[in-house]
């Protein structure tokens, strides 16, 4: 199920009128259920895998908390009678069963995800390394049906999971409460990835009905079915069009490609993102942003802070910093040090962390060497990025005008368009003809395909070029509007009569211009792959 | 905010939407003046007196073969035509079942070419066929019946959902004619005066299996049920349209039905029937034998009046004062419409009239949604 189905809306309409009028403890139990039958939706069998995940999970958080709480106890009981070493020795042991549970319990839930999402992938690789010795196919490859939203729910749980086994917060006690936070429907769909402590402050309170809230909420829903029908869907068979045939549409084809799925890509990520955050703002329940206007980022690095933003910090707090400061990084970083010197010996586990969350980042968009290499890209790029800070430094205080507003301008273009080129490995078959496809944006000259009419055969008609026109004028009027704070609230604040009208514009724009229905191959929330 | 500004606000911001929604809706909505009319077809039934004593229900080889003005002026028998373009036999049933709200006519005459459709086939004819139906639970299953895989039933309670985007083919036609439609039709009858002989009608192939689907004898038999119960006499008939090609097989299983049940069944491409309502494939057909022109629709009407007034004792009501204002106008509506055919026929070659600067023909000729244009084909 979609958030663009009828059954969804019309279910969603139900469930927020049922939600106010049950007794506020018994809201979540609602919200449990509605996310059961969600998810049951999209594949009864489905059910299974996030369930083991929130089983296992509840069990070992369950236990890790009673462990944490044991050795607690034992080191109150023996606080005078051991000394500090036999304290450190059994604190040390404690934590490294502890430490064993918790691997289990992430070795057991990415297991799934891993043979799930990547088996298939593994395999194929193996029987291309095996075919070198003369065997083809030795190894069967698995076709696995991804269920619906199972990285970002196998993320947010053993984000819980690791941050009771860190005694960030105790373990819920509740399975049941636990499985809402798993299962939550809003952000099964495409995420955000949330943290237990956030989420669950407002998933189990059974809000009240607040109008203002529920109006905000509204508006956020619209505007995020405003982004993916109005235009992602609107885009969608133009880019469908330009990169389903490489070899037609290749040079200012290929270029315009990338600025069509730049586009299609945020509206859909970003609306669906919009439409899970107003929902949860309609229900009372605050959840995280995923964005924040990544277009206006200056380099590839404040990009990324910008862009799938829970995705990002989950990387950099439960991967990033933990590889950074580990053991064996550790002895690499001293080795290197006496090796190479002070400058590799700093830079190392640095370069070396960085490299792993980006080559997994690339393995979390999909089990293909695209976008491996697409999250290497990445990684190379922030890197050289950051070794050239001082250069820029040193070039800003030179140079006035590159401190100017329009500086920013054109180094926000250009981080878009090299976020762009690098989704190219989003869009083609394989690495190789992305590169090509790359290279022909450079080498290709036919500058005259915007001009002579060819833009209206790709699937997409002067209608809707309209339409997407006035669609971008109006979400990047929203965006720098929003630099200054919500622009629901600022709108608010000027005119609450204004507030509504505008609520009721954008739920006629979005059924008016929407792209849906018959003679439209409404499509799937991209990262709902994921 | 007050609870009570709030219940204000909200009360208002649904009001508001839902006008302007229905009105942008009532504007989006094609309004089948132009190119496609036949999506005027069904909701112009309740414009009558519902008095008909004969009930048409069928496709096209009901609505442009036979004329109830001729019938009218000819025997006296008012009838209606509820027939739609590609017109399956639930909706025929549902449109029967729907008519029967209103009036219980003596003889129903259905169609038989529909039994060849088992599935629901296209969603433009559906829209035609549906949309005009007032709502009852007879609508209600019939869009349940006719949904094509794409179509949801939402979208026939609002129709905005599947017309939203119309907003950029938006016609002055839509403009003209948005607080109602003219009547563009004669007791359901789509009159054309033009003339295209039948030349070259292909000879239906052979196909794997002949046998009509369960859901269309299902139908049938729901149709014989409802008028029996009703007190209606039913009369199962062939038109003689060459293309489509009905095929031996299926007259067989229909002649072995109307037998079974002592329904009559009359088959206008057979013998001696064809020779006697004096059809001439060349001069009688608009589009080469796919439909009657109004010179075949009114030798059909003839012959069938007089065979309707022999075997089921329909009485001439012509001289009845209730009925002579409606039909009056009608076929004075009737015979001007002809006249302006004719005339456009001799001086521009078309019926339409003067060619537009656009290159579509005729005052009232403009494009309709693109799904209705692909969905139009020969054999509706």
């Amino acid at each position: 199920m979609l958030f663009t189905d009828a059954s969804f809306i019309i279910g969603l309409v139900l469930l927020c009128i049922v939600y106010f009028l049950l007794p506020k403890k018994y809201r979540w139990m609602l919200l449990l259920c509605a996310s059961l039958l969600f998810y049951a939706c999209s594949g009864i069998g489905y059910l299974l895998y996030i369930g083991a995940t929130t089983v296992s999970t509840y069990f070992t958080a369950v236990t890790l908390d009673k462990m944490a709480a044991a050795r607690k106890d034992t080191l109150a009981a023996h606080k005078s009678d051991w000394s500090r070493d036999e304290k450190k020795a059994f604190k040390e042991a404690a934590n490294k069963k502890r430490f064993r549970l918790l691997v289990l319990c992430l070795v057991l839930n990415f297991g799934i995800l891993a043979v799930i999402k990547y088996g298939a992938f593994t395999m194929r690789n193996l029987n291309s390394l095996i075919s070198l010795f003369g065997k083809e196919n030795a190894l069967p490859v698995p076709n696995f049906l991804l269920p619906m939203g199972i990285s970002f729910y196998t993320f947010q749980t053993m984000g819980y999971a690791i941050d009771v086994y860190r005694e960030k917060y105790a373990a819920e006690r509740n399975p049941a409460r636990l499985g809402l936070f798993v299962s939550f429907f809003p952000q099964l769909i495409q995420g955000p990835i949330s943290r237990y402590d956030e989420l669950s402050k407002g998933l189990f309170a059974g809000n009240g009905f607040d109008p203002q809230r529920v109006m905000f909420g509204t508006q956020r829903i619209l505007w995020g079915y405003y982004k993916k029908m109005v235009l992602a869907d609107r885009i969608l068979p133009a880019v469908t069009t330009l990169i389903g045939d490489p070899g037609q549409y290749s040079g200012a084809y290929a270029f315009l490609g990338v600025l069509y799925y730049t586009l299609e890509l945020y509206a859909d990520f970003t609306g669906g993102i919009d439409i899970t955050i107003g929902i949860g703002q309609v229900l009372g329940i605050p959840i995280a942003e995923n964005f924040n206007k990544p277009f206006f980022s200056k380099n590839i690095t404040e990009y990324w802070q910008r862009w799938h933003i829970t995705l990002n910090t989950w990387f950099k707090d439960y991967l990033f910093y933990p590889i950074s400061v580990c053991k064996p990084m550790l002895n690499f970083s001293k080795w290197s040090r006496e090796k190479f010197g002070k400058t590799v010996g700093k830079y190392a586990p640095v370069y070396a962390a960085t490299l792993a969350v980006w080559l997994l980042t690339g393995l979390w968009h999909g089990a293909a060497w695209n976008f491996i290499v697409w999250g290497l890209m990445n990684a190379v790029i922030i890197l050289i990025s950051e070794r050239l800070t001082p250069l820029y430094n040193r070039f800003h205080k030179k140079y006035a005008w590159s401190n100017t507003r329009a500086w920013d301008g054109f180094m926000a273009i250009r981080t878009t368009l090299m976020m762009g080129f690098l989704r190219m490995f989003d869009c083609y078959r394989d690495v190789p003809l992305t590169f090509k496809m790359f290279g022909t944006i450079f080498t290709k000259w036919n500058l005259s395909a915007y001009f002579d009419g060819s833009l209206l055969k790709l699937g997409i008609s002067a209608a809707d070029y309209f339409v997407l026109f006035c669609g971008v004028l109006i979400l990047f009027g929203v965006s720098l509007k929003g630099r200054k704070g919500s622009v629901r609230q600022q709108i608010y604040n000027a005119s609450p009569v204004l507030s509504c009208a505008l609520t009721v514009a954008l739920f006629l724009v979005v059924v008016i211009f929407g792209a849906y229905g018959i003679g439209y191959d409404s499509s799937q929330f991209i990262y709902n792959q994921f | 905010m007050t609870k009570k500004k709030v219940i204000l606000a909200g009360t208002a911001m649904t009001v508001s939407a839902v006008l302007i929604l229905a009105a942008v809706q009532r504007l989006l909505q094609p309004k089948y003046m132009s190119d496609v009319v036949e999506g005027n077809l069904v909701a112009d039934y309740y414009n009558t007196n519902y008095a008909h004593d004969v009930l048409f229900v069928g496709d096209c080889e009901c609505y442009e073969n036979f004329s109830p003005v001729t019938l009218w002026e000819e025997y006296g028998i008012p009838s209606y035509i509820r027939g739609s373009a590609q017109q399956l036999i639930w909706q025929s049933y549902y449109l029967l079942e729907d008519a029967l709200r209103y009036e219980t006519p003596k003889v129903v005459i259905f169609n038989v070419l529909s039994m060849k459709y088992g599935k629901p086939q296209n969603e433009a004819y559906n829209r035609m066929s549906i949309e005009g139906m007032r709502w009852s639970s007879s609508k209600v299953n019939n869009i349940k019946a006719s949904m094509t895989e794409d179509e949801s039933f939402l979208s026939y309670v609002f129709p905005i959902l599947r017309y939203h985007s119309r907003w950029s083919e938006i016609s002055s036609d839509d403009f003209k004619y948005y607080f109602g439609v003219k009547p563009n039709f004669f007791g359901g009858y789509y009159l054309r005066a033009d003339v295209k002989p039948a030349e070259n009608v292909p000879v239906g192939r052979p196909l794997v299996d002949y046998a009509f689907a369960d859901t269309c004898w299902e139908y049938l038999d729901r149709m014989r049920t409802l008028c029996q119960e009703s007190g209606i006499q039913l009369l199962l008939i062939k038109a003689p349209s060459l293309n489509p090609y009905w095929y031996d097989e299926w007259e067989q299983q229909i002649t072995e039905y109307s037998e079974k049940y002592q329904i009559p069944y009359l088959n206008f491409l057979k013998e001696p029937i064809l020779s006697e309502t004096g059809i001439d494939f060349y001069h009688d057909t608009y589009d080469g034998g796919l439909h009657m022109n109004v010179y075949g629709a009114e030798k059909l009407s003839h012959w069938l009046g007089q065979y309707l007034t022999d075997n089921y004792g329909l009485m001439n009501r012509s001289n009845e004062p209730a009925m002579l204002d409606e039909w009056g106008t009608l076929c004075h509506r009737y015979h001007m419409e002809y006249d302006r055919q004719v005339a456009n026929l001799e001086m521009y070659g078309n019926i339409h009239g003067p060619e537009k600067t656009d290159g579509t023909a005729g005052s009232e000729q403009t494009s309709q949604t693109s799904a209705e244009e692909s969905g139009k084909d020969d054999t509706k």
